[in-house]
């Protein structure tokens, strides 16, 4: 018997021989959950996983701009150019105002153009070659992630230089072409070959004299729609992919001073903004001139006042709030003098004049002529009505193109042809740079299934985290004197072309504003909170934690404080 | 820890930019603060002064507190302090004989003596020469509030080098919820069972412990909250740094006692601040020197409909007219402490120093 004191039988012992995990009925599990803006993000990206390690600053950028890439091979140009549906999905929305998730983003990548960063290395060369025909953002995200996968990718191109759209729709003042050869340049570094000029005929052809074992088809959609104006001449009219890609080429056809666009797309909008820029016409715009002998007309004044400069003019058939065009695009091209004559369409071409019908919108918001006219001056039309692909290459091809006379795809982005994939505008409901870059993903992750022999994989939908997810009360709101600073990073993400990409500081506060939705971001919170001390932070920051099990009673405290909604409470099984 | 702790304009303009992203202020740490800016309990090494193994209640706003004070207090007495505890609840889940949870000295003597027992020790070390070694009393608000108040006040009076702190669960809880001085009125205890079928504590009965400390014209008296942590880690350095009496009256919901859940033991104890009803202030020598001002205001309603304690007050068509006095009581609350942003607590109130008026009155009347 060791030396006690009179009448004590027992060791004092610490509590720690008992064990309180027993009382348990649900235990904290560490998740991590499909945060909103990563299910908004039609290129896959993992906003949330980059944003926390660029809040780190310093390094952190680097590691932040390697977890883009290894989704997105063009941060850059994304940054530039893309709607951002994420930020309308953002969680912080219900707070203030969305994470500028665009505009850190365009940061980001810009930096490594700065920086010079070198592409990740690719895998071990695999031996198999894989054709992707089309170098827009879906053929060149799918060689990417191709190459990066050890496949041997060739890419041919029609045009003489490559991008797409990026750089033959996309104007220079919202796209800087250095920007864009930056990001391409370091895709050709990681191995893959581009071919431009070089027109596939026939993919069948190409398939075979190629001897590829798969090919990714990214033909986007340049055809465009064509309709009929009477006593229009051909000289005077031209389409606006043409337009665009001509100017884009240096070789910017003359249009005159008087220019009309025809359409309310994106498109529509870029051509009249780019011939704007040519110098197409400046100044006011004269009033609409009723048809002569119409009611309430007015003789034309005659030729004897010099002819009134004009901005190029922009007719829709139906109104500013009914048009496809994103809104953003919309302010900018009035922002810079564009004018519109909505709920119009163009009737017929008279010498120098257009005449235009008045439309009304029906109850469907369809619009309806009216009858009425009106003219307006215009020495060239430049339609821009959409776009359709050309599938000429894929004739021979049996089963690919539908009985709808589209190219249809699987969930792997598979046509009926097996090995045969395709994507982009040229299979895409939505078309957009971001769309593109998704698809050329999916597709490549399927292509290197295929190629190996595994099953493709699908696309799994979680259920994305939503604000109630959250602890909200751990995240403070912006205070009153720097609301001002919020509202110029927002518009630095809105007005991209016009505002420089944003500087350091502003760019490591936008990250810092993200709630983290559904992943741990090491705020200590559920160590600190556990009555129990059964929470470990075993390791330096920004490690796990773990639950001790042991002690662990289940009062879910840790789970209820946890700012992130990182910790899900799971019932033991008994 | 200390949130008054000097920094740099550099680092202040940081922290700026860090409030955005969510943490200071609220989180319990973060990998992006600097290491002034980090609580106790966010360090891989925390003292835990309350180890595991305890057989407090899922979610125990008490053994949350208790780690949350002690290990504040002993880092702030570089890890020589010893504690006197009264019985209740926090004794007795902590030291089933031969297991303790205790990683510092611990004494438990009695119910009603935890103020004296510190004070005795207090005495020991000043006679020994150990200055360097810290006390701190603690109870429950019965072992506080009520039983043990002759020796608190005296504790008090004496000038004794102590930190007391009250982990106020506002009731009896560890003999099955009876009620104490400190539970507030409308709630529900073991013995106040329906009398003409009003089983709530009644209106106007009860005791401030503060505002008695207060009185005292200790040096420092402050209240806190466990959802708080930054706020409670501040005032226990800010105790430690002073000598002589310290008073810490720190909310501790009892999810057994008062019917909540127990994850949501620090969402009550919040609302219970953000509400008004329980004001979270700081007092040194015998006048309020600052309060944490409400960030997210809620109705009572908000705050007692987590409760069952509360729940016959929603039953059967609802009691809106104690709701009502409840809602009055937090509204007294925000303006005599100024709770609210912008807002200043009541001069002239026995918390502060008198108006000028007042102070006239009072010599007219000392007048012959
Ligand atoms: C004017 C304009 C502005 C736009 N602005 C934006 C914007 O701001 N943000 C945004 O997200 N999206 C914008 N878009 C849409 C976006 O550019 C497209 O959705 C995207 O480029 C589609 O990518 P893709 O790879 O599918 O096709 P594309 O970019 O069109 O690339 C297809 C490529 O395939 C080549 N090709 C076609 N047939 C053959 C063949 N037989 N052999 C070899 N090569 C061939 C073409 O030359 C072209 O280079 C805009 C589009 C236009 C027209
Ligand atoms: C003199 C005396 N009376 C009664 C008791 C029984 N008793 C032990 S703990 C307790 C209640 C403790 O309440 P409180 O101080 O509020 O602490 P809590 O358990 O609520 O934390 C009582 C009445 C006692 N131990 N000694
Ligand atoms: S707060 Fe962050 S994680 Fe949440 S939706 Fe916004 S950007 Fe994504
Ligand atoms: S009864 Fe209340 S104070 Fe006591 S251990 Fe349980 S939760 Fe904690
Ligand atoms: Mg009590």
């Amino acid at each position: 018997m060791s030396e006690r004191p009179f009448a004590i039988t027992l060791e004092v012992g610490s509590s720690r021989a008992n064990h309180t995990g027993s009382w348990r009925s649900e235990r904290p599990e560490y998740v991590r959950r499909m945060p909103p803006c990563n299910a908004a993000c039609p290129a896959g990206e993992d906003i949330q996983g980059w944003l926390y390690e660029a809040e780190a600053g310093g390094g952190g950028y680097h590691s932040a701009w390697r977890a883009l890439v290894a989704v997105n091979p063009l941060p850059a140009v994304m940054g530039h150019v893309c709607f951002h549906p994420c930020e309308e999905a953002c969680n912080r929305l219900a707070l203030d105002e969305a994470v500028g998730i665009n505009a850190v983003e365009r940061f980001l990548g810009e930096e490594a153009i700065r920086r010079g960063w070198e592409p990740p290395s690719p895998a071990q060369p695999s031996g198999r070659r894989v054709l992707v025909v089309g170098s827009g953002p879906a053929g060149l995200s799918a060689a990417w992630q191709l190459a990066l996968r050890g496949h041997h990718v060739t890419l041919r191109e029609r045009s003489k230089q490559p991008g797409g759209m990026m750089r033959y729709g996309i104007p220079a003042y919202r796209l800087p072409r250095r920007t864009l050869d930056a990001e391409i340049e370091r895709i050709t570094a990681l191995g893959v070959q581009i071919e431009c000029g070089q027109r596939v005929g026939s993919l069948a052809y190409a398939l075979q004299e190629g001897a590829f074992d798969a090919a990714f088809l990214a033909l986007g959609a340049d055809v465009a729609h064509h309709i009929d104006i009477p006593g229009a001449t051909a000289a005077r009219v031209i389409d606006a992919v043409a337009f665009l890609h001509a100017t884009a080429e240096g070789q910017a056809p003359v249009l005159g001073r008087r220019v009309v666009v025809y359409g309310g797309g994106d498109t529509a909008l870029d051509a009249a903004r780019t011939a704007a820029r040519l110098g197409h016409g400046a100044g006011s715009l004269p009033a609409p001139q009723p048809l002569a002998g119409a009611p309430g007309a007015q003789e034309d004044p005659g030729g004897e006042a010099p002819p009134a400069p004009q901005e190029p003019v922009v007719v829709y058939r139906r109104t500013a709030e009914r048009m496809p065009a994103h809104p953003q695009e919309l302010a900018e091209a009035r922002e810079e003098g564009i004018s519109f004559r909505w709920l119009s369409t163009i009737a017929a071409a008279r010498g120098e004049r257009l005449v235009l019908e008045r439309m009304r919108l029906d109850e469907q918001g369809m619009p309806q002529p009216t009858g009425e006219l009106e003219e307006l001056p215009a020495d060239c039309v430049i339609l821009a009505l959409g776009e359709e692909p050309d599938l000429t290459p894929l004739q021979g091809l049996d089963g690919v193109i539908g009985e709808d006379g589209r190219v249809a795809v699987n969930e792997a982005m598979m046509t009926a042809r097996p090995g045969l994939f395709a994507g982009g505008d040229l299979i895409a409901q939505e078309r957009n740079v971001a769309v593109a870059v998704g698809h050329g993903r999916r597709a490549a992750r399927s292509i290197d299934a295929y190629l190996r022999g595994f099953a493709m994989p699908g696309e799994e939908a979680p259920e994305p985290v939503a604000f109630a997810d959250l602890n909200p009360w751990y995240f403070t709101d912006a205070p009153r004197q720097v609301a001002p600073k919020l509202a110029r990073i927002r518009r630095q993400s809105t007005f991209e072309e016009v505002v420089l990409t944003l500087a350091e500081d502003s760019a490591l506060y936008e990250a810092r504003r993200c709630f983290s939705c559904g992943s741990c971001f090491s705020c200590d919170n559920c160590y600190g909170v556990c009555p129990d001390d059964a929470v470990l932070k075993p390791g330096p920051d920004g490690s796990p934690y773990a639950i001790d099990l042991d002690y662990c009673k289940g009062c879910g405290m840790c789970a209820a404080e946890c700012p992130c909604g990182a910790i899900a409470m799971v019932p033991e099984q008994t | 820890m200390s949130a008054a702790a000097d920094r740099s304009p550099q680092a202040e303009r940081r922290d700026e930019g860090l409030r955005f992203y969510q943490t200071g202020t609220f989180a319990v740490g973060g990998r992006l603060l600097a290491e002034h800016q980090r609580t106790v309990q966010s360090q891989p090494r925390r003292p835990s002064s309350l180890t595991k193994g305890h057989r407090a209640c899922q979610g125990c706003g008490e053994a949350l507190g208790a780690r949350y004070a002690l290990d504040a207090a002993l880092r702030a007495a570089g890890g020589r302090l010893i504690a006197a505890n009264a019985t209740g609840c926090l004794e007795v889940f902590s030291s089933p004989y031969p297991e303790s949870s205790w990683q510092l000295p611990w004494i438990h003597s009695l119910f009603a003596n935890a103020p004296a027992v510190a004070s005795g020790i207090a005495a020991a070390l000043r006679a020994k020469g150990r200055e360097d070694v810290r006390v701190v009393g603690q109870g429950g608000d019965g072992g506080t509030v009520d039983i043990g108040l002759a020796c608190l006040s005296g504790m008090f009076e004496r000038h004794d080098d102590v930190l007391y702190i009250c982990y106020d669960n506002q009731a009896y809880m560890n003999t099955g919820v009876q009620r104490s001085a400190a539970t507030p009125p409308g709630a529900r205890t073991a013995t106040t069972e329906p009398l003409g079928g009003h089983p709530g504590n009644d209106f106007g009965q009860g005791k401030s412990a503060p505002l008695i400390a207060l009185a005292h014209e200790i040096p420092y008296v402050a209240t806190a909250t466990v959802a708080e942590l930054h706020d409670l880690e501040a005032k226990v350095a800010r105790a430690m740094e002073i000598r002589g009496p310290r008073y810490l009256h720190l909310l501790v919901p009892c999810p057994l006692g008062w019917g909540s859940e127990p994850s949501e033991t620090i969402l009550i104890a919040r609302l219970a601040k953000e509400s008004g009803l329980f004001p979270v202030f700081e007092a040194i020598d015998g006048a309020i020197h600052a309060v944490a001002k409400i960030r997210r205001q809620v109705p009572v309603r908000e705050y007692l409909r987590r409760q069952r304690r509360y729940a016959h007050l929603f039953a059967d068509g609802g009691r809106e007219d104690v709701i009502d006095r409840l809602q009055a009581a937090a509204d007294r609350n925000i303006v005599r402490f100024g709770l609210l942003e912008g807002s200043a607590p009541l001069a002239g109130d026995l918390l502060g120093a008198p108006a000028p008026g007042e102070l006239d009155d009072l010599s007219g009347a000392q007048a012959p």
